[in-house]
């Protein structure tokens, strides 16, 4: 194994770039609970989907863990109490977002009291029906703590129509910065191993995979020491490369499936969980407790004091810097999120969501702010790319305007990791150039469906225009028929009468 | 489409960046090339030094120049980047040390305005500015061009002074016969038109020696191949470079140049003269890991190498001028749009031909 790293390594095939983590010291802190906020803010649309529908009234009192809005259709996931409370406003607050656009949220007061309400606890979880176990998951509003905050029970349903083989677990928390997957794994490993074994029942998956980067030996420890008495969960040490909690990458580390690129995880007998989401499946279905509350890395060089919080959902990001201490010195980004895939914020006064791994005070050294230059085709970011792309001439047509260029070049397969951009000598903003040209396939695809279902419609009228024109001249044509065949039979009467008469 | 997202203050990810910068690259290869370039200045004298500096203020000038006239915002900034200053040194590397002043003020002027300036500036010319003017030069002025010195080490008692340099260098003055030589490939070639093999060429008392520490005729970049060799090993291992471009030039060298000695050792240079001759050594780990002028990816660097190093020895063996590195590498600068579409890297989850993978059949919905 070690010659053929060293051989991958020679020829230049290895991906994926080696960021310094800045995962310590926040990553050895102890989890600190963090103290109620005076205000809670629901955002209703945290997840992938649609959004959650309110089902309480502004002025209820609500009880901890107690649904507070529902989930709307296929896709979506419920929100619940994060504390026992009154429901103050359903109203627009600033979204957690780049943009500062403001969505709409529900705002609960709490009494500070942490009334539960009555929860349901199955006396053997693991005996529960692997659908049982998918609406429990889904009823306590569970989507993935990685980021991508897909509801799980979808994928977890997905498991058992698709036949699933193997669950991976992603335990890599490759971001630099954050640790709160680490710490949950060093602190929590029996509830996540718990946790799997209940999505591997409600999967049919045989056996889980949990995949750790090598700088996490802490981790790999308690998880491995967690997981000794369960043969189906294998703990696998991975190699701490960024991105290797991509999904893609992930799962042809651990099982060497690759992915087709207009399919799923699911197509190639694969499932991806991350650590945080089996930590909650395991409260929702043991302990009966829906998603309310997180995980959260706080660190970069602005926080007083770094670390991992337990934060109630809905918990404002100023209220959260304010309890660990305040702003040190000046702060040039807040990123929610970690460096390389999170966002920026506009500023402090948004919630806490169920995504959020983490909230960043980068100053101005760790948040390199330079002047783009222009490209000199050093190919530092093909060697960088995990998925083979070619950031440079995507960038170079997307430049010119030319987005079917960059679409022929894979723009589609761009996952956003921000390698290329991390590697640039001349500091191009690739994933800008990406995000917006995806923008703007985006807006042209919605053009194309939208003038493709006018024409249907367009189309669809005309057809029914002429089935009515049509009809009315057959319906015409009948008549005259029926009118003729009685006068027909009108003369023939009276000819029949004249007969007799 | 709106591009005026493209020049906004980027607000997208990443948060954080490598630190790796044009200028620090440049930086670099730079000082990979620094102690080559101190041996030379100590084999050829102070000319050799004034035609080093004079070419590449040359080179800084033209740069200012086409920036300014070309409305550039940030001179400065792109002007001390370091592109140009290495254009000027490498097109100096290359360049007979006691060349005359103006040889460094056109080779500047071919380098920056013609090579680079004209196709849109850093990034985007097509050639390799250094080599563009190179052969420019020796196809116009073939004279100053091939006038080799013997070395004469600032040590030795008749190394030029400071004045007397500069006077070689200002006046441009016939070189004294007795301090004129020949490169080994210029040697060689001119013996076998004579009709003398190479065993009594080389065997001769005038033929320039070969060796690996340089003290010989030739450009900076000729005489300390040892020099050069670790320059590029510097580079390599700071990963400025990959190995793919040098080791394929060199191999694309040294295969025809073993089979062409081995077949008739009389007629074909060996592979050691080859590879310690010439710019070789500089064109393989200076010149042709050029980044804009070279292919991208791994495997087209290989093709790129290997292109450049046959042709190289196909111009050296049968072509008109003993050395042949600056027009092979040229050719290949004009391919390398076509390696680039070539020779892309397969996206994960697509085969070579862009179409997706097969969803496996046992698995699946």
């Amino acid at each position: 194994m070690g010659f053929m790293n060293l051989f991958k390594t020679f020829l230049g095939n290895h991906w994926g770039i080696h960021p310094a983590d800045h995962k310590r010291p926040a990553s050895e802190q102890p989890v600190r609970r963090l103290p109620l906020a005076p205000r809670l803010h629901l955002m209703l649309s945290q997840h992938v989907g649609a959004p959650a529908r309110p089902v309480v009234l502004v002025g209820q009192k609500v009880l901890k863990g107690e649904l507070i809005a529902a989930a709307q259709g296929n896709i979506s996931a419920p929100l619940h109490a994060p504390t026992s409370g009154r429901i103050t406003a359903i109203s627009e607050i600033t979204a957690p977002h780049a943009s500062g656009l403001p969505a709409m949220a529900i705002t609960l007061d709490p009494d500070g009291e942490e009334r539960w309400v009555d929860v349901e606890r199955p006396t053997n979880p693991y005996a529960l029906a692997p659908d049982d176990i998918a609406a429990r998951v889904a009823a306590a509003g569970v989507v993935g703590l990685g980021g991508a905050t897909f509801p799980s029970s979808v994928k977890l349903n997905l498991g058992r129509r698709s036949r699933i083989d193997t669950l991976i677990i992603n335990g890599s928390e490759c971001e630099p910065y954050l640790s709160c997957d680490d710490r949950l794994m060093r602190d929590r490993a029996v509830q996540i191993v718990s946790g799997i074994r209940l999505m591997l029942i409600a999967t049919g998956a045989q056996v889980a995979k949990v995949g750790i980067e090598d700088n996490k030996p802490e981790a790999v420890a308690a998880m491995r020491e967690a997981a000794a008495d369960y043969g189906e969960v294998v703990v696998v040490v991975v190699p701490a490369r960024y991105p290797m909690g991509s999904d893609r990458q992930l799962i042809v580390e651990l099982t060497g499936r690759e992915v087709p690129s207009d399919a799923r995880a699911a197509d190639v007998g694969v499932i991806v969980h991350n650590v945080g989401t089996a930590y909650a499946v395991h409260e929702a279905i043991c302990l009966g407790r829906p998603l309310i509350s997180r995980l959260i890395t706080l660190n970069g060089n602005g926080v007083t004091m770094p670390g991992n919080y337990e934060v109630p959902l809905g918990t404002l990001v100023s209220d959260l810097i304010a309890f660990t201490g305040g702003v040190q010195g000046e702060v040039a980004k807040l990123v929610m999120g970690g460096p390389m895939m999170g966002s920026i914020l506009p500023q402090t006064r948004v919630p806490v969501v169920k995504g959020t791994s983490g909230v960043l005070l980068l100053d101005a050294r760790e948040a390199a702010a330079f002047e783009p230059e222009a490209c000199i085709r050093c190919g530092s970011c093909i060697k960088a790319c995990p998925m083979g792309l070619l950031p440079l001439e995507m960038s170079a047509h997307i430049r010119n305007d030319d987005l079917d260029g960059a679409v022929d070049l894979g723009l589609a397969d761009c996952i956003a990791c921000g390698c290329c951009a991390y590697v640039c000598p001349s500091h191009i903003p690739l994933v800008q150039y990406f995000y917006h040209a995806k923008g703007d396939l985006s807006a042209r695809q919605r053009n194309q469906l939208r003038s493709e279902s006018t024409r249907k419609l367009a189309n669809a009228r005309q057809e029914r225009l002429d089935r009515e024109s049509r009809e009315k001249a057959e319906a015409a044509a009948r008549r005259k028929a029926e009118r003729a065949a009685q006068q027909a039979a009108a003369i023939d009467a009276l000819n029949k009468t004249g007969e007799i008469a | 489409m709106n591009t005026g997202a493209l020049t906004a203050q980027p607000i997208a990810s990443p948060h954080a960046h490598g630190g790796n910068s044009v200028t620090r690259t440049m930086f670099r290869v730079q000082m990979a090339l620094v102690p080559a370039t101190l041996y030379g200045f100590w084999l050829f004298g102070w000319p050799a030094f004034f035609l080093w500096l004079l070419t590449i203020l040359s080179c800084l000038g033209f740069e200012a120049l086409s920036l300014k006239m070309m409305g550039v915002t940030r001179i400065k900034a792109t002007l001390f980047d370091g592109s140009a200053l290495l254009t000027g040194w490498l097109l100096a590397m290359t360049l007979p040390p006691w060349a005359p002043w103006w040889v460094a003020v056109v080779g500047g002027f071919i380098a920056i305005v013609i090579g680079k300036q004209v196709f849109g500036g850093v990034g985007q010319n097509v050639f390799n500015p250094a080599m563009v003017a190179r052969v420019a030069l020796l196809v116009s002025f073939p004279v100053p061009l091939t006038q080799w010195v013997h070395p004469l080490p600032l040590t030795t008692l008749a190394a030029p002074d400071f004045i007397d340099g500069l006077r070689i260098f200002l006046t441009s003055l016939p070189q004294p016969d007795a301090m004129a030589s020949a490169s080994l490939l210029g040697f060689s070639k001119t013996e076998l038109s004579r009709g003398i093999d190479l065993f009594h060429s080389l065997a001769g008392e005038q033929a320039p020696v070969l060796s690996w520490v340089g003290a010989r005729a030739g450009s900076f970049g000729e005489s300390a191949s040892l020099l050069i060799l670790g320059g590029g090993l510097y580079l390599l291992a700071t990963g400025v470079i990959t190995w793919h471009t040098p080791v394929a030039v060199l191999a694309g060298l040294a295969l025809p140049a073993a089979i062409g000695h081995a077949v008739d050792p009389a007629h074909y240079l060996s592979v050691s003269a080859h590879l310690l001759s010439g710019a070789a050594m500089l064109g393989a780990f200076f010149i042709a890991t050029d980044y804009v002028t070279s292919p991208n990816t791994a495997a087209g660097q290989i093709v790129f190498g290997l292109g450049i190093g046959l042709m190289t020895w196909v111009i050296r063996t049968w072509g008109g001028y003993p050395e042949g590195m600056a027009f092979a590498v040229l050719l290949m600068n004009a391919l390398t749009p076509v390696i680039d579409r070539f020779a892309k890297p397969r996206i994960l989850g697509r085969d070579r031909k862009g179409k997706p993978l097969d969803i496996p059949e046992s698995k699946g919905a």
